[in-house]
């Protein structure tokens, strides 16, 4: 199990340079640093020299892959890549290109992000397992079908209509909770209920739908039947056999999301005011700051393999006929 | 061809639809051919709400087929003796429509409205100014007075539902004329209908074409004296944006999960079944791509593409191409970006299956792994892929508003649900409420995706091996 | 029976909700405590880059910056047009001037002999800066944080984890200090190519701290200190500790107005070295993030991610509001205050709110005490009184909201590149080509329906209230308008028509391919909320059968291609530095060119009769001659219409009831000192305004709990048939 785990880590690392390697490449597909500078610099009186010594003060007059200039291993370290990237495997984001500290930023705003993202992958869970299970219970009844048929309702809106819906009605003109914002510690509660109500409703539809595909495909099997011959009521069977195999194909989809979890969600920050790392991302690449989306990318990978490691664990644990090689 | 009346241009999702409807066709000649195949389909067809659903599902691919065949019209004046066609590109749908694209109001106006949606300083011909409610230009303009409304739409309604009645009476009696059987009355036949005998869902299929025939003869009727979903804020039909959006919606909707499918399904039960090294390589490729934020990827994809076109500009002489070689950069990227998930799905469930008796029995008996594969884990995760399909159908099309929100969706010039949803955000702000273009995006959205997943259940329920009782 | 999970969320939620809120409102942002405090509420939208004076130049970094620091003139905060008043000099210098040989000229010599001018500015004793740790001292009067180790900054997150603080008197030589860090090396002050060309010696100073800072650094990256008072700067000069001089070329008359920016602000050396300590960096404590200045207010919370807060600077030196203002003011009660001493509210706080809807929500609710006004909201917000004139809405009125209204100093407009074949050139037929667009473009209506009438259709460069506009007949462009009914009316578009047959295009078609003229507009407007407005654009051109391809970029892609000079037609704006017409009439100077010199002349325009009469506007005083040069080089500009002269926007403000002496004013930024606020009538309004509906929650409850029921009835029958 160890090694299983030591080898896993050790395989990330392919990984997180692959991923380096794709970012780096894609924003300079884009992006010259020329471009870097002129946006960092402000529209104003922007003069040539300003930009030459931009770029010269933040790495950015070498060559991006390959330094021909050079003797020796220069030839590689001496490049925009190397220079920028390397630091990122311990965990040194440096600065961001307006020269804040990224570990600082990133340090700041991952609790707002997790404040919003937690209570809405906790409490969304719970509920559409809930509801997919009650779904799965009454199969074949008109309340599986009016179930289904409400789950593509809720899927058919768009999730902008929830908050525009949510935000309209819940803070305009209902007065419940302020509009937008955050606040630290206890005061923060009044701000996160609604935006973690909207992530919830308008995740129910696609995933209750979905949990409702396992639940069934298990309840179908023969050890349920066996289960249910033998005189087990059917709640026990339900929540004894049935959800504990179901589990398995949530468990690989849920996991997807825990990356999410910290990098927060893009829409429900910039929508609600919440000062999290989603609108951190957003901010990056609508201002270009290469080294803060570089970072929340690096960041964003190994939460990933991290989360994949802990789904293959769980097969495990949950179906010991997946061994661990 | 010098006196062509028009030049037939060939888009590039146009080619790809063309593809796709292709290949749909010869999977369903194939399908025919073999029995074990023809099954489960003959189930799906069993089932009035899918075949019900499908009818709406053919009546909207209907609209995005006719929105698929662009032309470029030729022009009034000839240059030289030589016919110049228009540099703007139309499709037929365009020319159907084109009554609704021509009657632009000024600014907003709600739905059925004769009077504009905001006031507006009118001057009088004896020279007094007053700030008022001015009337449309088209909507409404045949009455004279506002109290003549009512009357107007009640009776332009009912004309066109008698009408539409008329139309579908034509289907109705076709049927029954292939339905009839030599050894029974017509009253026999009409009554056999009208309890919904017979294996094949006919009734319902029947009916929900009338339901559609009306509604649209509705549409088209009084879409002709009002705007029936209101006006944008340049004026434009809302009705007609929504129709164009059509187009926009199934081509996201299909060709992304066309274009990802064939990989997702190979690697995922190759890695899964494998494992060894082929699973870390797989599995390498796909959480180094799906490490990277989505956003971040669509977004530097589309400004790659933006930097292209800027570029060579000369290769995209009209305004439709270029959004059009967008909206398929956008169907590629999403493609990129989703199959991962399916992948990793896959991948879960062939580890799962692999160590299951008869796929050991099935290698014990010396079957190649190919053959093991496709026969058998295939099959058996067949379901899975019906069910992500459909899934990111319905979530590829509203993906594309929350692109559009982010301002990497599809080109701003182009009609799509997306982008009606993400101008009505800020429409909803005003008071009194612009809530049209909002609904009438939600209405056609909602319609396309509800019928999709009933369809889309029904095939679940047919294919999934241990549903099948 | 089980509960479903969703129903004991809400449940929970309820019941928090219940317990948490008595009397008060729910929706409240801010925390309860706070309700009745002194404090001014106002939004951020974006983090502000910096708030270094030399580098900070765009208007988010100056709502706040302009608070903080003071140099050492500002604008008059009542007196229209906009007048130069001492801040924290004693007086507005005027300029002596010198010849070549260092001679010291009379005040009417021609521009031709000055070779420079010296302003001579006296700061009035007596002015501290902000307590700040910078200046703490120990009993025995050494700097008590300026050599400090990893060890002392352990515990520091903040500045507001220093345990002392100090102060001093600003100087001279803090101004001195502040001009020379325009020239850092690691600054990028975006002003120091443009003072190059006026402050004596800056390009050599330059130089010499480049190399000085090559020196000390020796490859370190972070907290290298350059002490700029050892190396000094040829053009500016202490005089004594209140007095110094700034030597510049030629004669330059806007050069007052640089000094009322914060450019020109005091900056103390101890800060700066403060600032500049190893470690200091890592933990975001810099100048770019912690300003240490003067004025009115001071920065206490920095948190770009979430608030700003601006805090009464305790050491403010005594300022009084303005006595005199405009024959309007008095009635409209902006002179209440005359002679009170400044400011008057005690505390700012700015929340980040990126969302348009939600800050105006916010605002309608009273949780934000001015707002701009929505296009989306205008039509709840604003109602047109008889001719022209705006009026808040009478929902609007009840609430006690108010409406203020100027023309903004800025202009948009639609540029033709002079050097695109087509479209460019100063040949009869490109310019009727120009003329025949630029009336077709109906800028009255693109004011009308995406801006609500807020703006004016431009008849020039020249924004409303710049030396050289016109009112009336005599300002309006012949080549687009013609003067009827005592207003201007866009010629019509048969006359447009005409002047395309003129310029060789009947109908819009190119003759020699017989296709459609086809020209491409770069916008870098993209997204699909402007969508309405391409369509609008291409609607404009189809007027004269012309075809338009809308080529949107970024913005960056849009600049580059723009200093490539490849685009047809495009579409910027410019916001005036200050209130000088040079600041327009640059921008259409031919050696100001985009390509070639990366100027600011987007249009490439380079007409040589214009650019002479420019030579000579450019330095004279606001006399009568100056306004005929313009009026010459208005007639040219539109004649050749490089541009199509697009709009001035109107700026709105809304304000509530509790809020007074506010006046916009286009060039000033400091005006937060002079805002004056009623906690009290706030709190009672809010209340009223916020009153919580509470039977959703019920309702949404009821119907939770009825839905159960079908699902129990079931299960129950269920179960029964399970038994039997």
């Amino acid at each position: 199990m160890i090694g299983y785990i030591i080898r896993r880590l050790l395989y990330a690392i392919p990984i997180l340079i692959g991923v380096n390697l794709l970012t780096f490449w894609l924003f300079f597909f884009v992006n010259s640093p020329d471009d870097m500078a002129r946006v960092h610099l402000g529209g104003k009186r922007v003069t040539p020299e300003a930009i030459v010594k931009w770029k010269a003060d933040h790495g950015y007059d070498v060559p991006r892959f390959y330094n021909a200039g050079n003797q020796g291993p220069k030839k590689f370290t001496d490049t925009i890549f190397f220079k920028h990237s390397v630091k990122l495997f311990l965990f040194d984001f440096g600065r961001s290109d307006q020269g804040r500290d990224i570990g600082y930023d990133i340090s700041q705003r991952m609790w707002p992000s997790l404040a919003i993202a937690l209570p809405t992958f906790l409490v969304g869970l719970l509920v559409y397992i809930t509801f997919a299970m009650l779904i799965a219970f009454f199969r074949g009844t008109y309340l599986d079908y009016w179930g289904v048929v409400v789950c593509v309702v809720l899927m058919s809106v768009s999730t902008l209509f929830y908050v525009i819906g949510g935000q309209f009605l819940v803070s305009k003109l209902w007065h419940l909770v302020p509009i937008s914002g955050y606040d630290i510690g206890v005061e923060s509660f009044k701000f996160l209920i609604l935006p973690v109500i909207v992530g919830v409703v308008s995740g129910t539809g696609a995933s209750t739908r979905l949990y409702r595909t396992f639940f069934l495909e298990e309840i179908n099997k023969d050890y349920v039947r066996t289960a249910r011959a033998k005189g087990l009521s059917e709640l026990r069977v339900l929540f004894r056999h049935v959800l504990k195999n179901a589990m398995i194909p949530i468990l690989t989809g849920v996991v997807v999301v825990i990356p999410l979890l910290f990098t927060g969600s893009l829409i429900m920050e910039s929508f609600f005011g919440i000062p999290g790392l989603g609108s951190y991302t957003i901010d990056a690449i609508s201002s270009q700051d290469f080294s803060i989306v570089r970072a929340m990318v690096f960041l964003g990978s190994v939460l990933y393999i991290i989360g994949l490691i802990l789904t293959d664990l769980s097969y495990t644990l949950v179906d010991p006929r997946v061994r661990m090689k | 061809m010098t006196d062509m009346p028009f030049q037939i241009e060939i888009l590039w999702t146009d080619f790809l639809i063309f593809v796709l409807i292709g290949s749909i066709l010869a999977f369903v000649v194939y399908t025919l051919r073999h029995e074990h195949l023809r099954v489960p389909w003959r189930q799906v067809a069993r089932r009035p709400l899918a075949m019900g659903s499908l009818v709406i599902l053919l009546a909207y691919v209907a609209v995005g087929l006719m929105d698929s065949i662009h032309f470029r019209p030729a022009q009034n004046e000839q240059h030289q003796g030589e016919v110049v066609y228009v540099n703007e590109v139309l499709s037929l749908l365009d020319m159907a429509a084109m009554p609704l694209r021509a009657r632009t109001e000024k600014t907003y106006s709600a739905p059925f409205a004769m009077h504009a949606f905001s006031k507006e300083m009118v001057e009088y011909p004896d020279g007094r100014h007053a700030r008022e409610y001015p009337r449309l230009l088209y909507g409404g303009a045949h009455l004279q007075e506002p109290v003549e409304r009512a009357g107007d739409i009640l009776s332009r309604a009912g004309a066109a539902t008698l009408a539409g009645f008329g139309i579908w009476l034509l289907p109705v009696t076709g049927f029954l004329l292939f339905w009839h059987k030599r050894s029974e009355s017509w009253a026999q036949t009409l009554s056999r209908l009208v309890r919904g005998e017979g294996d094949f869902p006919w009734r319902t299929v029947l009916v929900t074409t009338g339901i559609l025939i009306v509604l649209a003869a509705n549409a088209a009727y009084l879409s002709l004296y009002y705007h029936i979903f209101g006006t944008d804020q340049v004026g434009q039909d809302v009705f007609y944006k929504s129709l164009k959006s059509v187009r926009t919606g199934l081509v996201i909707g299909t060709l992304t999960t066309l274009v990802m499918l064939p990989f997702a399904a190979l690697f995922g039960i190759m890695a899964g079944y494998f494992r060894g090294w082929v699973d870390d390589v797989i599995q390498y490729v796909y959480t180094t791509l799906s490490s990277i934020p989505s956003v971040l990827l669509i977004a530097a994809a589309i400004l790659t593409l933006q930097a292209y076109i800027t570029a060579n500009p000369e290769s995209f002489t009209s305004a439709t191409e270029r959004a059009d070689i967008r909206l398929l950069f956008l169907c590629l990227i999403l493609g990129v970006t989703s199959w991962t998930s399916l992948c990793r799905l896959l991948r879960g469930e062939t580890l799962k299956l692999r160590e299951v008796d008869y796929i050991l029995a099935a290698r014990a008996l010396g079957s190649s792994h190919l053959s093991v594969m496709a026969r058998h884990i295939l099959p058996n995760v067949m379901h899975i892929i019906l069910i992500t399909v459909v899934l990111d159908f319905s979530g590829l099309v509203l993906a594309e508003a929350v692109l559009s929100y982010v301002g990497v969706g599809v080109d701003p010039t182009m009609d799509s649900w997306g982008n009606m949803i993400v101008s009505a955000r800020l429409e909803m702000a005003r008071d009194p409420l612009v809530w049209w273009s909002l609904a009438s995006a939600f209405v056609f959205m909602f319609g396309l995706v509800l019928a999709a997943n009933l369809f889309s259940d029904a095939v679940r329920d047919a294919f999934d091996p241990r549903l099948r009782k | 029976m089980k509960c479903p999970g969703a129903t004991r969320t809400v449940l929970l939620a309820i019941l928090i909700l219940f317990s948490a809120a008595v009397a008060a409102s729910w929706n409240n942002p801010y925390p309860e405590a706070d309700a009745e405090k002194n404090i001014l509420y106002s939004a951020f939208r974006e983090r502000p880059k910096t708030f270094d004076p030399a580098r900070a130049y765009s208007s988010n970094e100056y709502q706040f910056i302009a608070q903080i620091y003071e140099p050492p003139f500002q604008y008059h905060y009542l007196k229209r047009p906009y007048t130069l008043v001492p801040l924290t000099a004693s007086n507005v210098p005027t300029p002596v001037f010198f010849d070549k040989q260092g001679r010291r000229l009379p005040h009417n010599v021609p521009v031709a002999r000055i070779a420079y001018s010296v302003y001579e500015i006296h700061i009035r004793p007596g002015i501290y800066f902000q307590p700040h740790p910078a200046f703490a001292r120990d009993a025995s009067g050494r700097l008590l944080y300026h050599a400090l180790g990893p060890r002392d900054l352990m515990d520091i997150n903040t500045i507001g984890d220093f345990a002392q603080s100090g102060t001093r008197e600003v100087t001279a030589a803090d101004y001195i200090y502040q001009i020379k860090r325009l020239a850092h090396p690691k600054l990028h002050s975006p002003i120091q190519s443009l003072m190059n060309d006026y402050i004596v010696g800056i390009r050599e100073y330059a130089d010499t701290l480049k190399k000085a800072y090559d020196a000390i650094a020796g490859g370190r990256e972070e907290g290298v200190y350059l002490d700029l008072t050892q190396y000094p700067l040829a053009g500016v000069q202490e005089v004594d500790r209140y007095t110094y001089r700034v030597k510049i070329k030629g004669k330059y008359p806007q050069f007052l107005y640089w000094m009322a920016m914060p450019f020109f602000a005091p900056m103390a050396p101890e800060a700066d070295h403060f600032f500049s300590q190893p470690g200091m960096a890592e933990k975001n404590l810099t100048l770019d993030w912690y300003p240490v200045g003067s004025g009115a207010y001071m920065l206490t919370v920095n948190n770009p991610n979430r608030q700003m807060v601006l805090e009464r600077n305790p050491n403010y030196h005594e300022e009084l509001y303005p006595a005199e203002g405009e024959p309007d003011d008095g009635p409209a009660g902006l002179l209440k205050d005359a002679g009170k001493p400044m400011p008057f509210i005690d505390k700012v706080v700015f929340s980040l709110d990126k969302e348009s809807i939600p800050r105006w929500n916010k605002f309608l609710q009273g949780y934000y005490d001015r707002s701009a006004v929505l296009p989306e909201g205008f039509d709840q917000a604003i109602r047109f009184t008889g001719e022209g004139d705006t009026d808040v809405s009478d929902t609007m009125k009840q609430k006690g909201i108010r409406l203020l209204t100027s023309v903004a100093t800025s202009t948009y407009y639609l540029g033709f590149n002079m050097l695109d074949p087509v479209v460019g050139g100063y040949t009869e037929r490109a310019r009727k080509l120009r003329q025949a667009i630029s009336i077709a473009v109906d800028f009255e209506e693109q004011i009308s329906i995406f801006e609500n009438g807020r703006g004016i259709a431009a008849q020039g460069p020249l924004a409303p209230d710049i030396f050289g506009y016109r009112e009336g007949q005599a300002g309006i462009n012949p080549y687009v308008y013609d003067w009827v009914d005592g207003r201007p009316r866009r010629k019509p578009i048969e006359y447009a028509r005409q002047l395309l047959v003129e310029a060789g295009y009947p109908g819009g078609v190119n003759p020699a391919s017989g296709k459609p003229l086809s020209i491409n507009y770069e916008t870098p407007a993209i997204g699909p909320e402007r969508k309405a407005q391409l369509d609008w654009m291409l609607k404009q051109f189809s007027k004269l059968g012309i075809q338009l391809v809308v080529r949107a970029t970024d913005y960056n892609r849009f600049q580059e291609k723009m200093r490539k000079g490849d685009a047809q037609i495009y579409d910027w704006g410019w916001n005036a530095d200050y209130p000088d017409p040079e600041n327009f009439l640059f921008l259409l100077y031919g050696p100001n060119k985009k390509v070639g010199h990366d100027g600011e002349n987007a249009s490439n325009y380079d007409n040589p009769e214009f650019n002479r009469l420019f030579e000579r506007m450019k330095n004279m005083e606001n006399t009568p001659e100056r306004a005929r040069v313009i009026d010459q080089m208005l007639d040219i500009a539109r004649r050749d219409s490089p541009w199509i002269w697009g709009m001035h926007p109107k700026n709105f403000l809304l304000e509530h009831a509790w809020i007074s002496n506010t006046k916009l004013h286009n060039m000033a930024n400091n005006t937060l000192k002079y805002s004056r606020l009623d906690p009290e009538k706030r709190a009672e309004l809010r209340l009223a305004w916020n009153r919580p509906v509470v039977w959703p929650i019920v309702a949404v409850l009821g119907t939770l709990v009825a839905s159960a029921v079908p699902a129990v009835v079931a299960y129950r029958r269920r179960e029964r048939e399970a038994r039997r």
